[in-house]
C-alpha cells in the first residue's frame, strides 16, 4: 500500500523507483532489488564516498557480490527472542554463518509518546518521558526538567540539584548493572545474570526507598524534585557503596579476565571514533572508540563540575571495551555518589514559587491562597512562557536531550526526546557486518539498546 | 580556543540580521540557531561540519498550524512546518541549532544523509511522523509506525481520536 496523496508530492523522490520509498519497504528486501545507497547502509558502510567510489566498494567486496543470491539467506531474528533486550526485529543476510547484511526494525512498542506529551501539562510530563527509557527513567525526567526550567528561567534550589545529582547517578549505577546482567545472559554466562540483578535489586531499593517507585519514578519534576530524601537516607546510601565494589570486584573475577569471556567480546563489532561520530553514536559506544566524551564533563550540567570523576575510555572500540567501560563506570558513579554524600547542601528541595510548585501540605490548611495556588496547579498547570529549548544529559546510553516548543499555555506545543538508543541502534549494521550470526547476539547486548526509548 | 561567535567568516551582512554561512542567526553564544532555507541547508551543514560541527546529534520537525506565529529573524518567513536539526562541535564544547521553514504544499528537504549518516533513522522517523520528505535518503520508509498506516500521526490536524484502528489484515473499522 503508498501513502496518501498528500504525503507524497516530491514526484522527483519518487520517481526513482516507488516500490522502493513507498511504505512496503520496511523489511530487508533480497539484495537484487536493493538500490546501491540502501544496499551500502545495510552492510554498515558508514563514511561518505564518491557515489562511483561507493559501487567500485561494492563490485570489490567479494565476500557479498562474489556471493551468488541463491547462496545468501535472509533471515529474520525478533521481535520475539530473549537477546534483542525487548521487541528489537533484525533482519540480517546470512552467508553461511556470516552476517553481510542488518536491517534493524524497529516500532513495536511505539505508543505516540511524544504525542501524549502535547496532551499532558508540564507538571504531568515527567509521568510520559519517564515511560520511555525503562531502564534509566530518571534521565528522561531530569532532560524534561531541565529544559521546562529553562524555558520557564527559574533556578532551582542548590539541594535540589544534588538531590538530582544523587539520584541520576543511583541510577546510572542500576542501568549499568541491568547491562552487566543481561550482557551475561545473552552470552551464556547466566550466573552474571543473577548477580547483575541482585545488586541491582539493592540499587533500586534504594530509589524505592526514596521516590516510592522502583521504576518511572516521575520524581524529578521542573521546579526540583517531588519530595525530600526521607531519614536515614545517608546510611542506606553508605551501605550500598560499600556494598558494591566487592561485588563489582566479584564481577572481573567472574568475567574480566575469564578467557572464554574475552575470547567472545574481544575484537568483535569494531567501530572506530570517526564512524562513531558519523553514525551519530554517544555514551559508551562513542567513548569505546577512544573518544573521551562525556557530557558531564564537557559540557557540565547540574553541579558536575563541582565533583571529581574520571571519564572511562576505551582502545579498540569492541564488544569488550564497551563492556569494561559500563563495568568502570559503575565505580565511577559509586565515587560521585560517594562526594555528593559530603557536599549534600541543606535547604530546599524544590524552588518555592508559587506558579511553578504546588505549596508545601501545611501551608494548605492555613491559607486560603496556598489551597487555591495548589488547585490551580493540579487542574490547570502552570504556563511556560513561548520560545523553544533544547536541554541534553548524559544518560547510561548517551547523549538524552528533549527539544521543547512552547506556544505560552500550559501544555508544550511540541515536545521531542532525543533518545540515545535509537540514534545507536544505527551502528547495528556496521557492527555485525562480517561477523559471525553467533556474535550479533553479542553486539545487540553491547549497544544496550532499550526499546522504550527507541519507539518511544 | 576561539570561541564560536565568529559570527560568520563570509558575512556580506547588509542588514540587521547576523548572518553564519549566509543564514541568518539569533541566539547568544553557545546557544546559536540558524535559519537557512530549504535550498542552503545541505550547504549550511557542510560549512558548519568545517568548522568543527561534526556530529548531527538530532533531526526533528514541528506543525505550526495552529500556532504560526514565533519568532523568526527578518527575512525569515514563517510556513507550516519546521525542520530542527542540532549538531555538536566537540572541539567548541557547544551544540547549534538549525531551523528549516518547509511549506505545505512542498513537504520536502534534501536529505543530510550524505554528510551525516546517522541522520538515517531520523529522517525516517520524521518522514513518518510529519510526511515530510527527504530527497536523497536511501531508504525513507515509515519507522515507528505500521508500513500501510495512512497519515502522519504528529500533524496537527491529524484527527487522532477517530481513526479506527488500522492494522493489516483487520477486517473493517471497530
Amino acid at each position: 500500500m503508498t501513502t496518501t496523496d498528500e504525503t507524497m508530492t516530491s514526484e522527483e523522490h519518487l520517481s526513482e523507483d516507488p516500490s522502493l520509498t513507498s511504505e512496503g519497504g520496511q523489511g530487508l528486501a533480497p539484495r537484487d532489488v536493493t538500490a546501491a545507497a540502501e544496499r551500502m547502509r545495510e552492510l554498515g558502510a558508514v563514511l561518505r564516498m564518491a557515489e562511483s567510489e561507493a559501487a567500485g566498494q561494492i563490485a570489490d567486496d567479494s565476500e557479498l557480490e562474489g556471493a551468488p543470491l541463491d547462496e545468501t539467506m535472509i533471515i529474520n531474528m525478533g521481535p520475539q527472542h530473549p537477546s534483542t533486550h525487548g521487541v528489537l526485529r533484525l533482519m540480517m543476510e546470512l552467508q553461511g554463518e556470516t552476517v553481510l547484511r542488518t536491517k534493524p526494525i524497529v516500532g513495536y512498542l511505539h505508543t505516540g509518546m511524544e504525542w501524549t506529551g502535547e496532551e499532558l501539562t508540564y507538571l504531568q510530563g515527567c509521568t510520559n518521558v519517564t515511560r520511555m527509557d525503562y531502564a534509566s527513567p530518571l534521565f528522561s525526567e531530569l532532560a524534561f526538567s531541565l529544559t521546562v526550567e529553562k524555558l520557564l528561567g527559574v533556578e532551582i534550589p542548590e539541594r535540589a540539584t544534588w538531590i538530582r545529582m544523587l539520584m541520576t547517578e543511583m541510577n546510572r549505577i542500576s542501568s549499568h548493572l541491568l547491562f552487566m546482567a543481561t550482557n551475561g545472559m545473552d552470552l551464556g554466562a547466566v550466573s552474571m545474570m543473577l548477580y547483575g540483578w541482585r545488586e541491582r535489586e539493592e540499587t533500586l531499593r534504594f530509589l524505592e526507598r526514596v521516590t516510592g517507585l522502583r521504576m518511572n519514578h516521575n520524581y524529578i519534576r521542573p521546579g526540583g524534585v517531588a519530595a525530600d530524601l526521607p531519614d536515614g537516607w545517608r546510611d542506606d546510601v553508605l551501605r550500598l557503596i560499600e556494598m558494591l565494589p566487592p561485588r563489582l570486584d566479584e564481577y572481573d573475577t567472574l568475567l574480566t579476565g575469564q578467557p572464554i569471556w574475552r575470547e567472545r567480546l574481544q575484537g568483535v563489532g569494531v567501530l572506530t571514533a570517526e564512524e562513531a561520530i558519523a553514525l551519530g553514536a554517544t555514551g559508551p559506544i562513542l567513548r569505546s572508540t577512544g573518544y573521551a566524551w562525556d557530557l558531564r564533563r564537557d559540557m557540565p550540567y547540574l553541579a558536575y563540575d563541582d565533583v571529581e570523576f574520571d571519564v572511562v575510555v576505551g582502545t579498540y572500540g569492541d564488544c569488550f571495551d564497551r563492556y569494561a567501560i559500563r563495568l568502570n563506570e559503575i565505580r565511577e558513579s559509586i565515587s560521585i555518589v560517594a562526594q555528593v554524600l559530603d557536599k549534600m547542601p541543606k535547604g530546599d528541595y524544590r524552588v518555592q514559587d508559587k506558579k511553578v510548585t504546588p505549596p508545601p501540605r501545611a501551608r494548605i490548611d492555613e491559607s486560603m491562597e496556598a489551597l487555591i495556588h495548589h488547585f490551580k496547579i493540579f487542574t490547570e498547570g502552570f504556563k511556560v512562557p513561548e520560545g523553544e529549548a533544547y536541554c541534553a544529559v548524559e544518560s547510561p546510553r548517551g547523549e538524552l536531550g528533549c527539544y521543547i516548543v512552547s506556544d505560552g499555555s500550559a501544555h508544550p506545543y511540541r515536545m521531542h526526546i532525543r533518545g540515545p538508543s535509537f540514534v545507536n541502534l544505527q551502528t547495528l549494521p556496521h557492527l555485525m557486518h562480517g561477523g559471525l550470526i553467533a556474535d550479533a547476539v553479542a553486539v545487540i547486548s553491547s549497544v544496550d539498546p532499550i526499546m522504550g526509548e527507541v519507539d518511544r | 580556543m576561539s570561541d564560536a561567535e565568529a559570527p560568520a567568516p563570509e558575512a556580506e551582512a547588509p542588514v540587521e540580521p547576523e548572518l553564519r554561512h549566509g543564514a541568518p542567526v539569533l541566539g547568544g553564544p553557545g546557544e546559536w540557531v540558524v535559519y537557512p532555507a530549504r535550498e542552503e541547508l545541505v550547504a549550511v551543514v557542510k560549512a558548519l561540519f568545517e568548522e568543527g560541527f561534526l556530529m548531527c546529534l538530532d533531526l526533528t520537525a514541528v506543525d505550526y498550524l495552529v500556532h504560526p506565529g514565533r519568532l523568526l529573524p527578518p527575512g525569515v518567513s514563517p510556513e507550516r512546518f519546521e525542520l530542527v536539526v542540532t549538531l555538536i562541535s566537540h572541539g567548541q564544547r557547544e551544540r547549534i541549532r538549525l531551523r528549516v521553514q518547509v511549506p505545505a504544499d512542498d513537504p520536502s528537504v534534501p536529505s543530510l544523509f550524505n554528510l551525516h549518516p546517522g541522520t538515517e533513522a531520523m529522517e525516517r522517523e520524521v518522514f513518518d511522523m510529519f510526511g515530510l520528505t527527504f530527497v536523497g535518503h536511501p531508504d525513507l520508509t515509515r519507522i515507528l509506525m505500521p508500513e500501510d498506516w495512512v497519515g502522519h500521526p504528529l500533524r496537527k490536524d491529524y484527527d487522532s481520536g477517530r481513526i479506527p484502528v488500522q492494522f493489516k489484515g483487520a477486517p473493517t473499522a471497530r
